[in-house]
């Protein structure tokens, strides 16, 4: 019992933390960087993608012994595409400026790799519990990434966070920030600081070694 | 753990095959096709109300507001709840007691990412244009979408002169874009530095939208009247 609950929990945080989709695996780099100008459009973005994936992930994952090698590939994308489109309505449901920032970026959810690789890699071999857990630690790794863009390029870019002003009038907003160089820039940044602290570790685990 | 194991089906593989895709197919069909007819109402209800809280801010003091489609033949404006799509719209703004506030119309350009699309309420007491608001834009954050925000240059269509000529043809003076600080007429536009290209665009398109609706409005005022006529308690009251 401890063995697979060790398990969940190790599928679970390996997406938040341990395989990042965006700072360690640098997948889905599209979305990452295009609407990533707001902390708002971040968080949308993330969340919408982390729905995808949890869907398509259960669903995939519980027709694993049904779908036949040769036609896997378009049968997870038939599914992914099937959920993008929900979440296109709903968000539109929901409200139409956010639908609207986002743009063309939610139908290209589809094409978001990582959750084709997910599907792939993870779901169409593990059972859907796991799968699951999977998705979860993935999206909210995913989330966790675009806000951390996000929030960078809207403070620095605009002074505000979440539309509210935090930085007050006499700041100078850095438009470039929000501008896309902003979020290459700001992406640059954030894997620069991962990278290093990956190294600080290694070296810090051969020194104790 | 045997339910980590792919096992791979040993069927008749064409017919699975077909059967397995198609099944999924029809599946993701029904599932889109529901949630679709689930949010349609909804999503025209979003459109609606901003469309509606548009119109209401180019035209201040209305309080309702109608939609009028123009007949190009007839050169008639006819109100209309399902306008033809083939035809242009227009929208009126009433105020409480039922008069007309004025006509709010759409129009849009190229700007300097992408099309704008543009709302602009037009009074025909003042024969002035009284406010606009971007509908939908991609201009530069930061730079071009001041056009949206900068109170200097939104101050530039409080009353934006589009008087018509003598023989009611067409305007006396076409909208002009002049440089910021440069405004010296009340149908001059002062653009923004720094957004030029996009404060501009919205000259632009007001100009060739003012010079082509303004008279064809102007001359048909009685199609948006005709509201108050209908309502025969507000006739008793203006007495």
């Amino acid at each position: 019992m401890s063995v697979a609950l060790e398990n969940n929990t190790s599928d679970f945080l390996n997406g938040v933390w341990k395989q990042n989709p965006v700072f360690v695996q640098v997948l889905g780099m599209c979305p990452v960087l295009a609407v990533t100008n707001t902390a708002i459009n971040a968080l949308a973005m993330g969340l919408a993608t982390a729905f995808v994936l949890l869907m398509s992930n259960v669903v995939v994952s519980s027709l694993r012994r049904v779908v036949p090698n040769q036609v896997r590939i378009v049968t997870f994308i038939l599914i992914i595409a099937t959920f993008v489109t929900i979440v296109d309505y709903v968000i539109a449901a929901i409200s139409l400026s956010l639908h609207k920032s986002l743009g063309a970026f939610i139908s290209l959810i589809v094409v978001n790799c990582l959750i084709l690789g997910r599907a792939e890699a993870f779901a169409s071999k593990h059972s859907v519990t796991r799968s699951a857990l999977d998705a979860l630690g993935m999206g909210i790794g995913f989330t966790i990434g675009l806000l951390a863009l996000g929030g960078v390029r809207e403070l620095i870019g605009n002074g505000t966070l979440f539309g509210a002003p935090v930085l007050g009038d006499q700041f100078q907003p850095w438009t470039v920030m929000m501008l896309p160089p902003g979020g290459f820039f700001t992406l640059a940044a954030w894997l620069l600081l991962f990278n290093w602290l990956k190294v600080r570790r290694t070296a810090r685990q051969e020194a104790i070694s | 753990m045997s339910d980590d194991q792919t096992t791979t089906p040993q069927r008749n593989p064409t017919v699975w095959i077909y059967g397995v895709v198609l099944s999924v197919g029809v599946v993701s069909s029904l599932a889109i096709v529901s949630v679709y007819e689930i949010t349609r109402p909804m999503i025209a209800a979003n459109r609606t109300a901003f469309r509606q809280s548009a119109i209401l801010q180019v035209l201040l003091g209305s309080t309702n507001t109608a939609t009028y489609q123009f007949d190009p033949v007839s050169e008639q404006f006819a109100k209309s709840e399902t306008p033809d799509s083939t035809m242009e719209v227009v929208y009126a703004g009433f105020d409480d007691d039922g008069n007309l506030v004025g006509i709010a119309i759409e129009t849009s350009g190229m700007g300097y990412q992408d099309k704008i699309r543009l709302l602009y309420g037009y009074s025909p007491d003042e024969q002035a244009i009284i406010g606009i608001r971007v509908l939908e834009s991609r201009e530069t954050p930061g730079l071009g979408d001041r056009v949206e925000t900068d109170e200097t240059y939104l101050s530039n269509f409080k009353s934006l002169d589009v008087r018509l000529n003598d023989d009611r043809s067409e305007l006396s003076h076409a909208i002009e874009f002049v440089k910021p600080g440069l405004k010296a007429e009340p149908w001059q536009i002062d653009g923004i530095t720094g957004a030029t290209i996009s404060s501009r665009a919205i000259a632009v398109m007001l100009r060739e939208s003012a010079a082509k609706w303004i008279p064809h409005v102007q001359a048909r005022l009685k199609n948006f009247e005709s509201e108050i006529k209908h309502r025969p308690d507000k006739i008793a009251g203006s007495f």
